[in-house]
């Protein structure tokens, strides 16, 4: 094989993989932004937070970080509980979750972020895992290991809570209040309980994400701060509340990614997910799968 | 007071503020009331799109750096005098706000969130990938040897350059607040639907106040390099420097110029108090975030906000 093709192969490969992480980072906020409706920009802070309890696990026992995220899960299922009661008592209901519910959720953000700071420092922290160091090779094509499984159990997620929303009661009792949250309640169903745990889902979805960014790189506090920008690329890409879109938007978001890093260097991927953000917002805002 | 008389009245006492201080003997203060003064701009800044209009610019700390960082390119390019890269940088941040608010505020309010947040990131980007104004290493944009006015020392200079920038930023929020224009955003901010309605011209007037706020961030960062002599891209592109400008007129309160002026005195001050007293620099940026979220979920009018309810009780 040529040596620049090999490269571009590569280059696909690996921003799929890294795009199927994108995917799992940005589906809290396909639920949450995209559905109900909560502009909850502290999403990746609950991310960063997955990331350090997995790794306090992983360091003090040993335990695969990935499964402890998902043992986990309950508990940031329980915050997230919290969070939305709080949110929906102190703005939603007063009708205030434009202006000072943003602010709430940045206070948040940045809450979380210094706590971190001031118990764990500005040390990248990383965590051991069996298949960390192994990549596998097929025909001059990379396959490094620590992006294959996080990608594998990230896609499982999100074709799960695709079909638990689409399958369940429950799950389009939430595709009920994204379209006509009245109608929902002429039915009998209280569109507050409903966004509660669609809410506390979505933070559940980002504790586990945090095991997959720990798994694919070191992690410092501030590093959610990166990731803001690319949820939101990736949601409104995607088009709004369409978790197929959001899957689709990650791959695409992931590829831009891995090329700009291949043929312009890393340090300007970041840039991309915003470019690919205001180019989304100014031509085509309601995404490639929205309504 | 019409917008004239506050307009002399606020410069008058600016000047003689500024002129008095420069009996204090503490070399300190100028270095402290420096760093509040500029949390005066950004607060008053913030609050002409965020407390006026209702639309939340999380991106503070971006175009203060882009102010800072013009300021840096033509040190190196020419050494420019002071006033001229004031008048650039503010400019620049303006038309970057320009930009930004063209693309995002015709769509729903909270995408102009999303994309200031993100646009600091991507400025961060861009600044530590370009050399010529020091990438990520950083940059020197020396004092000048010789300080104007018979001044003892530089920061006397930019001491009394941040005065007089506050007491612009005042005027003009004052200015839009007590006009026409201030009743439009206002409509904007309690329902942008009927303000479309009733002939406001809102697309107009959202980008209107998104230049002019954008611009006075950047002006308040324009003095910075020299300032510190040094600079770097973490220290421009400061998170404090977005969560303070929405948690001053937060905490102050948002429906008019005085609160922004509060929440910023106030807060600039304690956190300048812990910073000498404790030296802890991480606690400082907590006790804001736990300051913000304590106001907009307890107090959501702020301080400010107290202070009507107790005028309103005497009252009757």
């Amino acid at each position: 094989m040529e040596a620049s093709t090999a490269l571009v192969i590569n280059a696909i490969i690996a921003g799929l993989l890294l795009g199927g992480f994108y995917a799992a980072v940005s589906l809290g906020i396909s639920i949450s932004f995209g559905m109900l409706d909560v502009v909850n920009i502290a999403h990746p802070a609950f991310i960063i937070l997955g990331s350090y309890i997995a790794y306090i696990v992983n360091d003090r026992f040993g335990f695969d970080p990935i499964l402890v995220s998902l043992v986990l899960s309950p508990l940031f299922f329980a915050l997230g509980m919290v969070l939305y009661r709080i949110y929906y008592l102190c703005f939603e209901k007063r009708g205030q979750e434009s202006l000072r519910g943003l602010a709430f959720f940045f206070g948040i953000l940045f809450i979380t972020e210094v706590t971190l700071v001031l118990i764990f420092g500005v040390d990248y922290r990383m965590v051991s895992t069996v298949y960390g160091d192994v990549t596998w090779r097929a025909g001059g094509i990379d396959f490094p290991m620590r992006l294959v499984v996080p990608f594998l159990v990230s896609v499982t997620m999100v074709v799960g809570v695709q079909l638990f929303l689409t399958h369940t009661f429950f799950g389009r009792a939430v595709l009920a209040v994204a379209q006509d949250q009245l109608a929902l309640r002429l039915m009998g169903v209280n569109p507050v309980r409903v966004k509660e745990l669609a809410f506390a889902l979505s933070i559940a979805t980002a504790g586990v994400a945090g095991s997959f960014l720990i798994v694919i790189q070191p992690v410092q506090p501030a590093i959610g701060r990166e990731y803001i920008g690319l949820v939101f690329a990736v949601c409104v890409l995607g088009g709004m509340g369409s978790i197929w879109g959001t899957l689709i938007g990650a791959l695409v978001l992931g590829i831009a990614e891995s090329f700009t890093s291949t043929f312009f260097g890393p340090s300007w991927a970041p840039a991309v997910s915003f470019g690919l953000l205001l180019a989304t917002l100014a031509f085509r805002p309601s995404g490639l799968f929205g309504r | 007071m019409s917008n004239r008389v506050f307009a002399v009245v606020a410069f008058a006492f600016a000047v003689a503020f500024a002129a008095a201080s420069q009996l204090i003997p503490n070399e300190y203060f100028f270095t402290a009331a420096y760093t509040v003064l500029q949390f005066v701009i950004l607060a008053t800044a913030w609050n002409i799109l965020g407390g006026y209009t209702g639309y939340v610019n999380f991106g503070s700390a971006a175009f203060f750096a882009i102010g800072a960082y013009s300021t840096v390119a033509l040190y190196n390019a020419f050494k420019a005098p002071l006033p001229v890269m004031i008048v650039v940088g503010t400019l620049v941040a303006g038309l970057a706000g320009l930009g930004l608010g063209y693309l995002t505020l015709r769509l729903r309010g909270v995408f102009f969130a999303i994309a200031s947040l993100a646009l600091s990131v991507v400025l961060f980007t861009f600044i530590v990938n370009w050399d010529y104004v020091g990438g990520a290493r950083g940059a020197y944009v020396l004092q000048p040897r010789e300080v104007p006015f018979g001044l003892p020392r530089y920061i006397h200079l930019l001491y009394i350059v941040m005065v007089l920038q506050a007491a612009v930023a005042l005027i003009v929020a004052r200015t839009i607040e007590k006009s026409t224009i201030g009743r439009g955003l206002a409509a904007i901010r309690d329902d942008e639907l009927a303000a479309e309605c009733s002939g406001v011209p809102t697309l107009r007037l959202k980008i209107f106040s998104t230049v002019v706020s954008c611009a006075l961030m950047g002006m308040a960062g324009t003095t910075f390099p020299l300032y510190l002599s040094f600079i770097e891209p973490s220290s421009a592109f400061s998170l404090s420097y977005a969560v303070n400008s929405i948690a001053m007129p937060l905490i102050g309160g948002m429906m008019s110029w005085i609160g922004p002026l509060i929440g910023a005195i106030l807060l600039g001050s304690v956190q300048q108090l812990v910073q000498v007293m404790f030296s802890l620099g991480a606690w400082n940026l907590l006790i804001v975030g736990a300051l913000l979220v304590l106001f907009v979920t307890l107090a959501p009018n702020g301080i400010m906000g107290w202070v009507d309810a107790w005028r309103r009780r005497k009252g009757r």
